[in-house]
């Protein structure tokens, strides 16, 4: 037992001191690596620092924090206390500013929910708290008081408001179908994000460009195309292409308070439905024609059947397409030009990234079997977010069969901006 | 009577489904500030993966890059044939314009004494092209490497230079230690 431990001990001071002669050995050839000497000045020139940007103060990613949170605050009270329209509009024309203009657009809460996928798949990402912050605390503040986030502290949000000159209403059908864009969209960024692959909102954002004069002439034209469009139909973005939208969508149908119009004093003058931009008020039930509760009934089961097939059938055709999918993936693409790198005659047309990685010295089989997982996460995630579509699918039908009795214009809690025009138009005080 | 149950039973509902999204939005805060940093991240370039394949020249979203070559002037030779500074197989030796190597003639080269040089970068001509760094880095010190300039970094979500990096030598890394500089370690601390 005894010689055993000595000859331990012994075995550990000996790799000790080759681990310390292998690290000065890599030291010496390290410091002798240098091809030229270090000069020998015979003035009194001294070697100058290296110049190197210091890193922006932490201080104002905090004071973006407070900012955020005070504006949301601020306008949360405005929304629901104050009922002012007005101060809605000033406050969004600052969080355009500030948000977008000066702090360029970046972090905002529509793409921190890339970032939250990300921690949440992938362990070893460090999340920024400002990341966690600018994506809970709209939802949380959604939760209770509806999406008085998206009227005005949203700089994209704000940018397409402040546009909405003539907007006309849309039909519902149009609305719907639109209004499943999003899902889509929330869907196909959770699977880029979770498989470390790309921030497909940051990608695509429209109105980044703007905020910092800067883009690709693609994206300024996006930009441009949905901002003359949003003069007419308001807020096209946040409507049918938001993927953060969509929680707060759903989140604000059982928000606790939300703005609300005439307060059991409606008298129905209609001037509010005119005045929304959004198509996101609901008329009285009166004015409606119900149909029968039987069939109503009926429908549901219907649709109860449908929704099943319908999950596995979405799931089924976008799974068809991981391939695809993961193709934007680097480590994929990667893996497959170096199956193809053998067809390359000309050594000038290899890529870069084939040179670069035979450079490194990695074995290609250790690359392929990594680009096979990730091509296998696709195919999972493909399934689950096409199901996901499906799914969306059947409750949008579904929802057809739901009848609520109302008396009176109210705001539609989902769709709703809490913009406030409406309680500006409204004659009952 | 019989709607006045209704609306009682669609609030209960309600909350409990607002219970329990709060629950979940608790739980993902709470779990995810775990393992969160405070203050924030930026990219950072490790120049000993960096092929200076001149992606950063035109994938930064800025109109000229952020990414800026650095001069590490303790490692630097001063050498007055400086492969940074000059042209590979020039016709006559000398420091004319079409024998200067960076098209943005952004390095500044002034006499010390015989016979060394000294070479400065002006970063506001600079690209980031990594012409100079590659050249150095392949006869030379390696004294001139490509970083990200962090006051210049818009510090994007996710970054398109690292998006379409071939090296893969973008990563995102804590604001505390912004710069990994190659073969000088020592100056890695400071920012």
């Amino acid at each position: 037992m005894n010689h055993t431990s000595a000859s331990m001990t012994t075995m550990k001071r000996f790799l000790r001191y080759a681990l310390l002669m292998m690290v000065v050995s890599i030291l010496a050839v390290h410091v002798f690596s240098q091809r030229f000497p270090a000069p020998e000045f015979e003035g009194d020139y001294q070697i100058p620092p290296t110049q190197i940007a210091k890193v922006k103060p932490v201080i104002f990613e905090y004071l973006d924090i407070l900012v955020f949170l005070g504006t949301l605050s601020l306008l949360t009270w405005v929304i629901i206390k104050k009922r002012s329209r007005k101060a809605v509009f000033w406050i969004s024309v600052f969080s355009l500013l500030y948000f977008g203009f000066y702090r360029e657009g970046c972090i905002c809460a529509v793409g921190s929910l890339q970032n939250i996928t990300m921690a949440i798949f992938n362990p070893g990402y460090a999340i920024p708290v400002t990341a966690i912050i600018f994506f809970i605390a709209p939802l949380a503040y959604t939760l209770f008081f509806g999406r008085t986030f998206c009227a005005g502290v949203c700089p994209l949000g704000a940018i397409q408001d402040l546009v909405a000159l003539k907007p006309v209403s849309l039909k519902p059908w149009i609305r719907s179908l639109l209004g499943l864009i999003p899902y889509i969209y929330l869907g196909l960024a959770v699977m880029f994000a979770a498989t470390g692959t790309d921030f497909i909102i940051c990608r695509y954002d429209p109105f980044v460009g703007f905020f910092r004069h800067n883009a690709t002439s693609l994206m300024f034209v996006i930009g441009g195309i949905l901002l003359v469009t949003g003069v007419f139909i308001a807020r096209p973005y946040c409507r049918f292409f938001c993927p953060y939208g969509v929680l707060l969508n759903l989140i604000s149908r059982v928000s606790r308070r939300h703005l609300s119009i005439a307060n059991g004093k409606c008298i129905n003058c209609k001037l509010c439905e005119n005045a929304c931009p959004f198509d996101a008020i609901d008329m009285p039930t009166g004015l409606e024609v119900k149909s029968d509760n039987r069939e109503l009934v009926k429908k549901l089961i219907v649709y109860g059947f449908i929704t099943p097939v319908l999950i596995v059938l979405t799931g089924w055709v976008v799974s068809r397409y991981h391939e695809d999918f993961a193709h934007v993936n680097f480590k994929v693409r990667l893996a497959q030009e170096m199956m193809n790198a053998g067809q390359y005659t000309d050594p000038a047309t290899i890529p870069t990234e084939v040179t670069t990685f035979q450079a490194s010295g990695t074995a290609v089989e250790a690359l392929y079997k990594e680009a096979e997982f990730i091509v296998h996460k696709f195919h999972i995630g493909s399934w689950i977010i096409g199901g996901f579509i499906g799914l969306v699918f059947g409750l949008t039908l579904a929802q057809l069969t739901i009848y609520r009795y109302r008396d009176e214009y109210t705001t539609n809690k989902g769709n709703c901006y809490s913009c406030a025009r409406c309680v500006d138009y409204c004659p009952v005080k | 009577m019989k709607k006045e149950k209704k609306i009682k039973r669609r609030d209960f509902i309600n909350t409990g489904i607002r219970f329990g999204i709060g629950a979940g939005l608790g739980a993902i805060a709470i779990g995810l500030s775990t393992r969160s940093v405070s203050g924030k991240t930026i990219w950072q370039i490790d120049p000993s993966k960096c092929v200076q394949c001149g992606n950063c020249v035109t994938e930064c979203v800025l109109q000229t890059s952020a990414v800026k070559c650095t001069h590490v002037t303790d490692m630097c030779g001063y050498c007055d044939l400086c492969s940074g500074y000059l042209r590979q197989g020039v016709k006559d030796l000398n420091t004319a314009a079409e024998n200067r190597l960076c098209p943005t003639n952004a390095i500044v080269r002034t006499y010390v004494e015989e016979p060394y040089f000294e070479y400065r970068i002006v970063e506001e001509l600079c690209n980031g092209c990594g012409k100079c760094v590659k050249n150095c880095g392949s006869f030379g010190n390696g004294s001139l490497q490509l970083q990200v300039n962090q006051e210049l970094c818009v510090n994007c979500n996710q970054c398109s230079i690292a998006r379409s990096c071939p090296a893969e030598a973008f990563s995102r890394v804590e604001h505390k230690t912004p710069y990994l500089l190659k073969g000088f370690e020592d100056l890695n601390i400071k920012g």
